[in-house]
Formats: structure tokens, C-alpha cells, sequence
């Protein structure tokens, strides 16, 4: 089985936001580190492959700048078998349906059973990637995966998908595209030795013409979305504690604030 | 030149501070609490390969350099002395002798399961009255006359992992010689034994000062026999055997103190930062910020003694004159950084709860052990004074 995993380098937000002046992520000022969700989905592929190491292959596709290789060095590290670095300066600016245009483009060019990406990145935090890839691919897509199953013989996955108060079992034939939650699973630290392995290995880069994808689709040129304006989040204000004796009061209490705020 | 982490070095240290901080930090207060040897952490460093970093791939290791097992230490030092000591007993004095003097079956039979950590490691030298006097070694081994066996009668203290170890290197004498003035010299060997072995036992749990959760065990001998095969190395060279491994061993402790020294400083950066007196923080005085700049400097200094003698293991037939000034400056700087930041925490640095108190009880260890820091200074003047 050929499963390949899609990863995006995203900023470390513990550390700070940090904008350009067009509003785009200042990203070479910032951490970076796999984002969360998409470890998770790799993960996911990571435990397929324990199950059945010789039939299954992971590949790990990410698209960015070149110092985007290095979340390819911790799949490699964690035990992924090869590494797809997509990058040139023409599919810079890309927003979702030019970043999604443009890995289907590379996704064309390979062969796969599984696609897992994560549900959303932490940076943009669309969710819309995942599913837009396999509208391009024209395959199944099933998101926000708590848990996946793959039937080998039958040729299909399962996945129980979180949704509102309650979750949908649902299965589709490979192959499809799954997106992962990072509740789906804890995933796994590298290995001192898989990192400088992982180092020894070649990354495969695929340049603009690698690409089957039209050049109206990608970079800021194939950008339908305009940023009208961006700023980091707002911190909370301190929340009030309060302590009612009995039901009644603290009944009284809620109600008394919804009505301040004119909410009922 | 390089004063630069290669990108692999620096995803390692990544890998062990954040492995440090979710997996280990989080016990750490219990571990020196409960004098509790942490064992499941133990089981997770083995999951991940943490116990046998330097060892190559063939022999069940991970095949990285001594620099980025060093790091492995520091980082986990940063956050829980009692982790970094247990690997660095467990691969410096038990895994290291293994790949340097035995032979290939020894290899095979004890360096790949220790190495995988599906084994824990120890390393028996110190006794009641030898430790940096090694003449003083009273423990003995004696070769039974079919020459199968050896039987081994004696004890040995304060030993690391003690009884949580699975195999041991114990040094023995094995032969008495007169040198030229007719003066006897005790010749040692060096042995590898299992535990649960006949005649092998464990006497008083020492309750010590520092590093709580680690396992410090006398181990008593009597009548214990070990296969012929066992012994390691040549018989009469175990002294150098020793040595060897001190000098390896010197680099994993040293790696601890400067690990024990950095994770005290971090706390007291953030400390001092919120702790308001006379209505501003006292990072703002004059006084806090001149110990910071001397304690940063101090750290630097030994992380770069420490790389050094980690390059030098990689890179020398003898590094024993690197990693003794490693250790004594580390060591030293260990004492002196958590001593100041239990001071600039005040009342508070007094509290088990602030844990610069646990890393300053932690510190004073690694002025002693795998050589005092008396014992570095005759190592380095040795070297100058030949």
C-alpha cells in the first residue's frame, strides 16, 4: 500500500506571531515545526506501516520554502520512506486553492492508495487543503478523522469522523483522501539514529515544471483570496470566578449576566 | 573551526529537550521525593534509543557520535539529574567497556541488549576503602583450576543503578606481583556479571543527598562464580580497563553537570522576571543581572569543554586530559550556578517545591563521582608535569 502524507512547515505560535507588512506570515523570523495535526496523520500512516512494513511505503510531501526540507528530515527521522520537497518562487503567495492546485499537480505525478493530510494548520486554520486536493484528484474524502482502518484486501477505509456532539463511521474505497485530527493519536519521537539517517537520505524537489497543473491555479497570481487585513489573536481577558451557594443563586447569576448582554 | 551544531546535532537536541521536558520533567519533583527509580521513563528512553546512542547500528546502538549523547544527557540533566545519571552509568561504564574490549560474542551476548536497553548497565569500581585509591580494591577473583570459571569474594559501594541494573562491570584483583624495589602491586581484571547470578546479593540502599531516584546499591560477592568467558579484556589489565571508562564516563557526567547548572539558570531567568520586591522585579537590579551574565558565562564556558571532550572521544585514541578539565569545570560550575540561583530565589530557592533546591543537592554529586574534582586536577597537572 502507497500512502502518502501531506505536512506543512508552520510557524511555532507559542513563540509569537510575526507579519510582513502585506500581511503574509513573516515566516523566516519564526520557529517552525510540523504542524500538529499533520504529525498526527503522519502518525497515522507510520502505525499502517508498522503493521505491514513490507508492503507499505510513506511518503511525505510538503510544499514551501527550501527550508521547508526540514519537517521532511523529522518524517524521514520518525520512519517515513521518502521525502517530496515542492518548492519554487513562482508558487509563492499561494492561498488554499492555489496550495491545494499545486500539490495535486505533484500528486498527479505519483502513485498512491491513501492521501492523509491534516485537518488544518495552525497557521491559516482554513481545513480547506485537504478536501480541495481530492476535489482536484476527483477521489473520496473523508475529514476530521479520530480514527482510521484500512481493509488491505478490500481495498478500503474506514474512518470514524468527529462531527459536532457525535461521530460518523464512514468507509470509502481507496483510493480517497482522509484528513487528520491530532486527537487521532500521540504521535511517535524520533530516534537519535533515524535523524541522522534521515539526513543520509535523498529529498526528491520538485520544481514548477515537475507540476501538472496550470499557471493560473498557482502562486499569488492563482490566489482568488485577497487579506484584507491580519493581526494577532486577541488575548482573553480574565474570566470571573464566582462562587453562588446553592443552585438557585448560581441560576439567578447566569441568568442575570445573559440578560446584561442582552443575549436572552 | 566550527563553534556552529551541525542540523542533525540540532534536531537531536530538539528531540531530547522536548522528550526532557514532556516525558521527564513531569516526574522529577516525585523521583527525588519518593527516592523512586523512574522506572517507565527508563522503558520510554529504550523505546526511543536513548540507551544507546554511541553504540553502532551492528551492535543494537543508534550509531551517533559521543556529542550527541552528551546532549541526550544535558538535556535530560536540564530538567532531572536522577534520568541523566541512569543513562550515563548505564552507557559510559557498562556499554562503553563492552564495545571497546570485548570480544565479538560478549558483544553479542551483552553490548546488543544493553545497547537496545532491553538491558540496564552498571559499573562496580568504588569500594568501602578504594575509590580514588584503586590499590585499595579488596574484592578478588580467582580462577577455579579447570580455568572455566572464576570465583569472585568482596563488595563494592555507592554503585549507580545498582539494583536495577541487569549487567555489571566489576573490577577485581586477580593476581598479586612484586614490582622492581620488591613492593607487591595488586594486578585487576575486569569482569562482566549478570545479576542473579549465585553469590551475588545486594546489601544497604544508600540514602543519599542528591539525585534521589537513582538506584545506589552496595553489591556483595561471596563465592560468586563467573564463567571463564566473562572476563573482560586481558586478566591483569583491568586497570586500564578502569581508566578507560572513567575517562568516557567523565564526559557523561560532565554533560550532567552542565545540564543540572543550564536548567537551573532557565528557572532563575523566569523567576526573577516575576519576583517583585521594593515594587519592581528584581531582574532590575543591578546585583541579579551581574550573577545572570556570570552564571550564562560559566554555563557557556563548560558546554564548550564539554563538546570538546565529546569530539575528542570521537576523534582521539586519548582523551582523558579533555574530559577531566570537562568534568572539573562543569562540576564546578554546576555547585556554584545552582548555589547563587537558590540564593537569588530566596526564601523560596529553600522550598522543594522551586526545584533549584533539588538541582543544587543534585550538583554536589558530580564533584565527586567518576573522579572527584581532586582526582581531575591530577589527571590535567599529570598531563603538564610529564
Amino acid at each position: 500500500m502507497k500512502i502518502v502524507v501531506c505536512v506543512k512547515q508552520v510557524p511555532d505560535t507559542k513563540g509569537g506571531v510575526k507579519f510582513k507588512p502585506d500581511g503574509t506570515l513573516d515566516r523566516a523570523a519564526m520557529l517552525a515545526i510540523m504542524n500538529p495535526d499533520d504529525k498526527a496523520g503522519l502518525e497515522a500512516a507510520l502505525r499502517m506501516k508498522d503493521e505491514d512494513p513490507e508492503n507499505t511505503t510513506v511518503t511525505v510531501v510538503t510544499m514551501g520554502l527550501p527550508k521547508a526540507d526540514e519537517v521532511l528530515r523529522e518524517a524521514l527521522a520518525m520512519g517515513a520512506d521518502e521525502g517530496l520537497l515542492i518548492t519554487d518562487r513562482v508558487l509563492g503567495g499561494a492561498d488554499t486553492w492555489a496550495t491545494s492546485s499545486t500539490i495535486a499537480g505533484a500528486l498527479k505525478n505519483m502513485e498512491y492508495d491513501l492521501i492523509i493530510t491534516g485537518r488544518q494548520a495552525i497557521d491559516g486554520d482554513t481545513a480547506q487543503v485537504g478536501p480541495q486536493i481530492s476535489e482536484h484528484l476527483d477521489i473520496p474524502v473523508i475529514s476530521y478523522a479520530e480514527d482510521i482502518k484500512v481493509d488491505r484486501a478490500a481495498k478500503t477505509v474506514t474512518v470514524k469522523r468527529q462531527f459536532d456532539d457525535r461521530y460518523h463511521i464512514l468507509t470509502a474505497k481507496m483510493p480517497c483522501l482522509v484528513t487528520a485530527l491530532s486527537e487521532l493519536n500521540e504521535p511517535r519521537y524520533m530516534t537519535p539514529g533515524g535523524i541522522f539517517d534521515a539526513f543520509q537520505k535523498e529529498v526528491t524537489v520538485w520544481g514548477r515544471d515537475k507540476l501538472d497543473v496550470a499557471d493560473e491555479n498557482i502562486g499569488k497570481n492563482g490566489s482568488p483570496t485577497v487579506i484584507a487585513k491580519a493581526s494577532d489573536k486577541v488575548a482573553k481577558g480574565k474570566g470571573e470566578v464566582v462562587t453562588p451557594d446553592s443552585p438557585a443563586e448560581a441560576v439567578n447569576y447566569i441568568v442575570g449576566k445573559l440578560t446584561e448582554k442582552h443575549v436572552i | 573551526m566550527d563553534f556552529q551544531l551541525s542540523k542533525e546535532h540540532q534536531m537531536a537536541r530538539d528531540l531530547f529537550r522536548e522528550f526532557a521536558e514532556k516525558e521527564v520533567k513531569p516526574l522529577a519533583i516525585e523521583v527525588d521525593e519518593k527516592h523512586e527509580f523512574p522506572r517507565e521513563t527508563v522503558t520510554k528512553m529504550q523505546k526511543y534509543g536513548f540507551m544507546g546512542i554511541p553504540i553502532p547500528k551492528e551492535y543494537g546502538g543508534q550509531g551517533c557520535d559521543p556529542l550527541t549523547y552528551a546532549m541526550c544527557v544535558e538535556e535530560l540533566a536540564k530538567v532531572c539529574g536522577t534520568t541523566a545519571v541512569i543513562v550515563s552509568a548505564h552507557t559510559s561504564l557498562c556499554c562503553d567497556p563492552i564495545m571497546t574490549y570485548g570480544t565479538e560474542e560478549q558483544k553479542q551476548k551483552y553490548l546488543v541488549p544493553l545497547a537496545k536497553g532491553e538491558k540496564l548497565g552498571a559499573f562496580g569500581l568504588t569500594e568501602p576503602g578504594a575509590g580514588t585509591d584503586a590499590q585499595g580494591v579488596q574484592t578478588k577473583a580467582v580462577l577455579t583450576e579447570d580455568g572455566k570459571e572464576w570465583i569472585l569474594n568482596g563488595s563494592k559501594c555507592f554503585i549507580t543503578n545498582g539494583k536495577e541494573a541487569d549487567v555489571y562491570i566489576i573490577i577485581a584483583y586477580t593476581d598479586i606481583v612484586e614490582d622492581k624495589r620488591g613492593r607487591k602491586q595488586k594486578k585487576f581484571s575486569a569482569f562482566i556479571v549478570e545479576k542473579d547470578t549465585p553469590g551475588f546479593t545486594f546489601g544497604t540502599k544508600e540514602n543519599k543527598m542528591g539525585i534521589c531516584g537513582s538506584s545506589t546499591y552496595e553489591l556483595i560477592f561471596q563465592d560468586c562464580h563467573i564463567p571463564a568467558e566473562n572476563l573482560l579484556g586481558a586478566r591483569g589489565k583491568g586497570f586500564a580497563v578502569a581508566m578507560h571508562t572513567l575517562d568516557g564516563g567523565r564526559i557523561g557526567i560532565a554533560a550532567q553537570a552542565l545540564g543540572i547548572a543550564e536548567g537551573a539558570l532557565d528557572r532563575t531567568i523566569e523567576y526573577v522576571k516575576e519576583r517583585k520586591q521594593f515594587g519592581r522585579a528584581i531582574a532590575a537590579f543591578q546585583n541579579t543581572q551581574f550573577q545572570l551574565a556570570n552564571m550564562a558565562t560559566q554555563c557557556e564556558a563548560a558546554k564548550l569543554l564539554v563538546y570538546q571532550a565529546a569530539d575528542a572521544k570521537a576523534t582521539k585514541s586519548y582523551y582523558g586530559v579533555e574530559a577531566a578539565k570537562a568534568k572539573l569545570f562543569a562540576a564546578e560550575t554546576a555547585m556554584d550556578v545552582t548555589t547563587k540561583c537558590v540564593q537569588l530565589f530566596g526564601g523560596y530557592g529553600y522550598i522543594r517545591e522551586y526545584e533549584v533546591e533539588r538541582m543544587m543537592r543534585d550538583a554536589k554529586i558530580t564533584e565527586i563521582y567518576e573522579g572527584t574534582s581532586e582526582v581531575q586536577r591530577m589527571v590535567i597537572s599529570g598531563a603538564l608535569l610529564k
